[in-house]
């Protein structure tokens, strides 16, 4: 069986190691962006100068051919799926018998005037990066367009190569539709403690043309104002790169239409990753996840639906990371920018250092709801415990310390914590366990049994 | 970077260069008042041959050339002398040994006769050059390295990628400086071993052998190509920065008598700590413990949001300054040995030499306690330690190589090469070494306990001249230092410290330390195996949330600080160790997860 996956990142990856960890199957995979499999998420830390293309790339330019995968680098123009056929635009025809289409998102254009002039892009691809390596020379200001996680990944690019930058941000308080009051605001503040210029409750209004086809500023619609710049990031999201698949026939929403299974409308045709749209997702999830890790779940899941052995695609319990500039980021379950009434938040926060710890859990009966870590790393499988378990508030506090996953000698807060807690609601709870591997590994396998 | 700064880096490359120059700021004379040698014939003999030779009352600037007149002269004496045993022989009651200079005593005679006969501006301001070379040095450095305490907290590794010290080689050019440096080391072993070609001759064919086994049995030859070390980055400042390094540790350990002026400038703190003036070994200990003592601040600096980097920063500091630098020399005033408590063989391949075991004991109870302690380390404390906590405890803690590593060689971690072609000379390297150094100890211990040096075809003598030159010498100092700007900072760590892969050895099979991995936060990006010092790979393990047991690793916890996404963590337990470690977990369905649907 021939399987040819349309993609090479983390979700086509993860599929076609899966595919021939369980199969002898011959796959294919394509991608016109890079020959190699590389990390998207690293593209910045190539720019910044903390690693090179090569340290970005998760495996070695042999682990290809060993593993029997075809690297076809070619672009994908369209698909036929009553014919079991691509037509790549350089090679011409392929034919299939599974296709995966993994093809990721593109950055969110709204229509702006001048978003379509050199020196206006995202961040995404491998071109994206290059090209902000190329018009970084003598580059006296960017204007980073967008307020979510890939601006403030350019905005530290830039800065870490001391341009001055600009961060256009509609909302009131940076990602304050993600992140609730207090952590937004500690982000904010930070991003300002680093010189970037933070302009919030803003919008784009125009990118200036030099009137040599480059973008030589942006005006702020709110107020007129002018920027100069030479060069902007249009960061506001991303949206499913699938306009090649369009006249296939394969259902379309916003995103290419799968069911838990990862089956598209037409037979033999899989999509995974970015580019996935769940017709029917979990509750509380979206249908379109554009996150790593739901990525390379997809990619598992799809793998082992195409050897045979069919599973529904389960995402599990919602856990994301991130980082924005020195502070990390940890989210586990459910914790919402606006809470709903039942939601009630411990927000422990450190009193001079960028360290936050917010347990959300049930006003009424108690049970855990979900953790925002900034600053403080807490382990992912205790946590998840906590949250499939539906642990009450109380255990989760008496038992914090199972959670700490911070370096050796670091000051552990989960006194802190409690106390605060204790404080609020009137209970004299104290931590039962000291942090300790063999207790958190004793604690989850008791979760198996 | 600030004004303070570029004053810093002014005053620290002003340093250097006078550092540099000082080497040529002497004058030298031969004369018995300036050269003095105790043996009357070889006395006689040398300056006899200088009469000959013209240059009796020669005033030389700088030592280079007054070098090579005393070797000549010195040569011109010890034909001459030959000559005379061969038609007069022997005086009376005179032994072979004493009227003759023998090979190795003109190695004695020379640097003593370039110390002795110094003069001119370095040999007589001494106090002012160590401040000129050392003061200004420190200085600069703390001026360049104290105002990183005022930024914000953080990783700190923009542009390390952009600049010329830290960006390393190219994959050929690297490949050219490996060759070229081992041809080099096997050349001039040919001449360090007095032309018996033989040594060179076996560590080269044991070096094609690790090469074929490498490429052919383990099969890297079909892994092609092996990722690389960077191609289209070149760094000139750094390749300018190792062969600067290189030729210190040539000069130091092989040609010790062209930096006589630098060991004469370190004579004032000599002498106030243990009485005696300099040694090369002392000037070497003192600039090793500024280095790190300067360099770890720096490290404190760039760590100071990170506790584990900064203790761990302090305990360097502190076992280089105190154990391997000042108390030695506290010894030394005491009249006891010299001795770093903290230098465990096989890493202090002298330990079991006879005339070390003879000094020992015959300094009475302290020496004799030293011999146990040494000997306790071994037994005890490196089984039981490593254990409980891992190789770490020496090698990132404790060890003076890994405090030069963890300090001067930080700028230069992200240089290791993560390719399992790497990983395979590893491994056949680092066990090859060990395996070397206790061939030569028990050959040494036999010939300590029966006198005779020969056992079958091999000679003590000479297995342990060739291992301190070629281990000890070229690959733990001209490679093992040198390499930092070009290999990274753990090439001696990694490829042929024998103690660390013992330690390695006990890490791997008997202790409670690994590094666990946070479940499936991992995305790949690779900040960790860049960062590893010892080039492991740690992404493969965490990006497949395997937990990692690997006997190279020296548990700096780099990997775990610059991770994005807090996913590494260092940890010291053994609780279900084989299934976290040996399965191939994966991070979302395992098999057994996998329901067949009806």
């Amino acid at each position: 069986m021939h399987i040819a996956i349309i993609g090479n990142g983390i979700s086509g990856v993860t599929a076609a190691r899966q595919i021939r960890k369980l199969s002898n199957h011959k796959i294919s995979l394509i991608s016109s962006e890079s020959e190699h499999f590389f990390s998207r998420t690293a593209l910045m830390y190539v720019y910044m100068g903390h690693m090179r293309w090569e340290d970005i790339k998760p495996y070695e330019d042999w682990f290809w051919d060993k593993n029997g995968i075809d690297i076809i680098q070619d672009h994908v123009e369209s698909i036929s799926p009553q014919d079991h056929q691509l037509i790549l635009a350089k090679a011409g025809a392929l034919s299939y018998d599974k296709l995966i289409i993994a093809c990721g998102s593109k950055s969110n254009k709204f229509g702006w005037p001048g978003e379509d002039l050199k020196k206006v892009h995202g961040l995404y691809h491998k071109q994206d990066l290059e090209a902000m390596e190329k018009y970084s020379d003598g580059l006296q200001r960017a204007v980073v367009v967008g307020g979510g996680l890939i601006g403030i990944e350019m905005a530290e690019m830039f800065h870490s190569r001391h341009i001055p930058v600009t961060m256009l941000v509609r909302e009131q308080s940076y990602w304050d539709n993600i992140l609730p009051a207090e952590e937004s605001q500690m982000i904010s503040d930070h991003i300002k403690d680093h010189h970037i210029d933070l302009r919030l409750g803003v919008n784009l209004g125009e990118i200036i043309d030099d009137g040599k086809g480059n973008a030589c500023g942006v005006t702020i619609k709110e107020t007129g104002e002018r920027i100069d710049c030479g060069f902007v990031g249009l960061t506001a999201g991303v949206s499913p790169n699938v306009d090649f698949v369009r006249e296939s026939g394969i259902e379309i929403g916003r995103g290419i239409k799968v069911n838990q299974y990862l089956e598209t409308s037409a037979s033999d045709v899989y999509a995974i990753g970015d580019c996935a749209e769940q017709i029917e997702p979990r509750p509380g999830r979206r249908p379109i996840e554009a996150i790593w890790y739901t990525g390379r779940m997809m990619g598992e899941t799809v793998a082992y639906n195409i050897c045979g052995k069919p599973v529904a695609y389960d995402p599990g319990i919602w856990f994301n990371s991130a980082k924005f500039v020195d502070i990390e980021y940890q989210v586990y379950g459910d914790v919402l920018a606006r809470a709903p009434e039942e939601h009630v938040s411990l927000v422990w926060q450190h009193p001079t250092e960028d360290k936050l710890v917010r347990i959300v859990y049930h006003r009424n009966h108690g049970q855990i709801i979900g953790f925002n870590l900034f600053g403080v790393r807490y382990r992912h499988e205790v946590c998840e415990k906590w949250l499939r378990d539906k642990a009450h508030i109380e255990e989760v506090l008496q038992d914090l310390s199972l959670a700490n996953f911070d370096p050796e000698f670091y000051k552990e807060y989960e006194t802190d914590i409690i106390k605060l807690y204790n404080q609020q609601t009137g209970s004299s709870l104290s931590l039962r366990k000291k942090r300790s591997l063999n207790q958190v590994l004793r604690f989850l396998t008791k979760a198996q049994a | 970077m600030n004004a303070i700064q570029k004053l810093g880096l002014g005053l620290f490359f002003a340093a250097l260069l006078i550092f540099t120059a000082s080497l040529g700021l002497s004058e030298h004379k031969i004369s018995p008042e300036n050269i003095q040698i105790e043996n009357e014939y070889h006395a006689a003999a040398f300056f006899a041959a200088a009469d000959k030779l013209g240059i009796a009352d020669k005033t030389y600037k700088g030592n280079v050339g007054f070098i090579s007149d005393v070797k000549a002269c010195l040569k011109e004496a010890q034909t001459g002398l030959n000559l005379m045993v061969e038609k007069e022989g022997l005086p009376e009651g005179v032994s072979e040994w004493d009227f003759k200079i023998g090979d190795w005593k003109i190695k004695d005679y020379v640097p003593a006769a370039v110390r002795s006969s110094a003069s001119g501006l370095v040999p007589e301001r001494k106090g002012l050059f160590l401040f000129l070379t050392f003061g200004l040095a420190i200085l600069g450095g703390l001026l360049y390295i104290l105002p990183k305490f005022r930024e914000l907290p953080g990783i700190k590794h923009n542009n390390i990628y952009h600049r010329s010290l830290t960006r390393g080689l190219k994959w050929n050019a690297r490949t050219l400086a490996l060759s070229l440096t081992i041809i080099g080391v096997l050349v001039y072993g040919l001449y360090y071993m007095s032309g018996q070609w033989i040594w060179s001759l076996a560590t080269a064919l044991v070096a094609g052998i690790i090469i074929a086994l490498v490429l052919f049995y383990r099969g890297e030859k079909d892994r092609s190509p092996a990722k690389s070390a960077g191609p289209g980055l070149m760094g000139w400042f750094g390749i300018v920065t190792g062969l600067y390094l290189i030729g210190f540790y040539i000069l130091l350990y092989w040609k010790p008598e062209y930096i006589t002026n630098w060991v004469l400038m370190v004579d004032p703190v000599s002498e106030k700590l243990s009485g005696n003036p300099a040694s090369r070994w002392f000037l070497y200990g003192l600039m090793y413990t500024c280095i790190v003592i300067v360099m770890g601040i720096r490290m404190i600096a760039k760590y100071r949001h990170n506790r584990y980097q900064m203790i761990r920063t302090g305990s360097v500091m502190f076992f280089q300054t105190g154990f391997a630098f000042l108390l030695p020399e506290i010894l030394v005033r005491l009249n006891q040995p010299w001795y770093d408590f903290k230098n465990i063989w096989p890493l202090n391949y002298t330990f079991f030499f006879d005339w070390n075991i003879k000094q020992l004991i015959e300094s009475g109870g302290l020496g004799i306690f030293m011999l146990v302690w040494g000997i306790v380390l071994i037994v005890i404390a490196i089984p039981v330690i490593t254990y409980l906590y891992g190789k770490r405890w020496y090698c990132s803690w404790v060890c003076g190589c890994g405090g030069l590593a963890e300090t001067m060689g930080d700028p230069y971690r992200q240089l290791s090469d993560k390719s399992l072609r790497a990983w395979q000379y590893e491994r056949y390297i680092i066990h090859g070494v060990l395996a070397f150094s206790v061939i030569m100890t028990i050959l040494v211990l036999y010939s300590y306990f029966t006198g005779s040096t020969r056992l079958g075809f091999l000679d003590s003598n000479q297995v342990r001249t060739w291992y301190g030159f070629l281990i000890g010498s070229a690959f733990a100092g001209v490679v093992g230092t040198g390499f930092y700007p070009l290999m990274g900072n753990r090439v001696w760590c990694r490829f042929g410290c024998p103690l660390a892969a013992l330690l390695g050895l006990m890490q791997r099979f008997q202790s409670r330390f690994r590094i666990t991995v946070n479940g499936g936060q991992c995305i790949s990006c690779g900040n960790c195996s860049t960062y590893c010092e010892m080039g492991i790979d740690v992404r493969h393990y965490a990006q497949r949330g395997q937990d990692i047991v690997r006997s190279s690793c020296v548990g700096c916890g780099v990997c775990s600080a610059v991770c994005p996404r807090g996913v590494l963590r260092l940890e010291n337990a053994s609780a279900d160790v084989g299934t976290r470690t040996d399965q191939l977990r994966t991070i979302h369905i395992s098999e057994s997860e996998v329901k067949l649907l009806s």
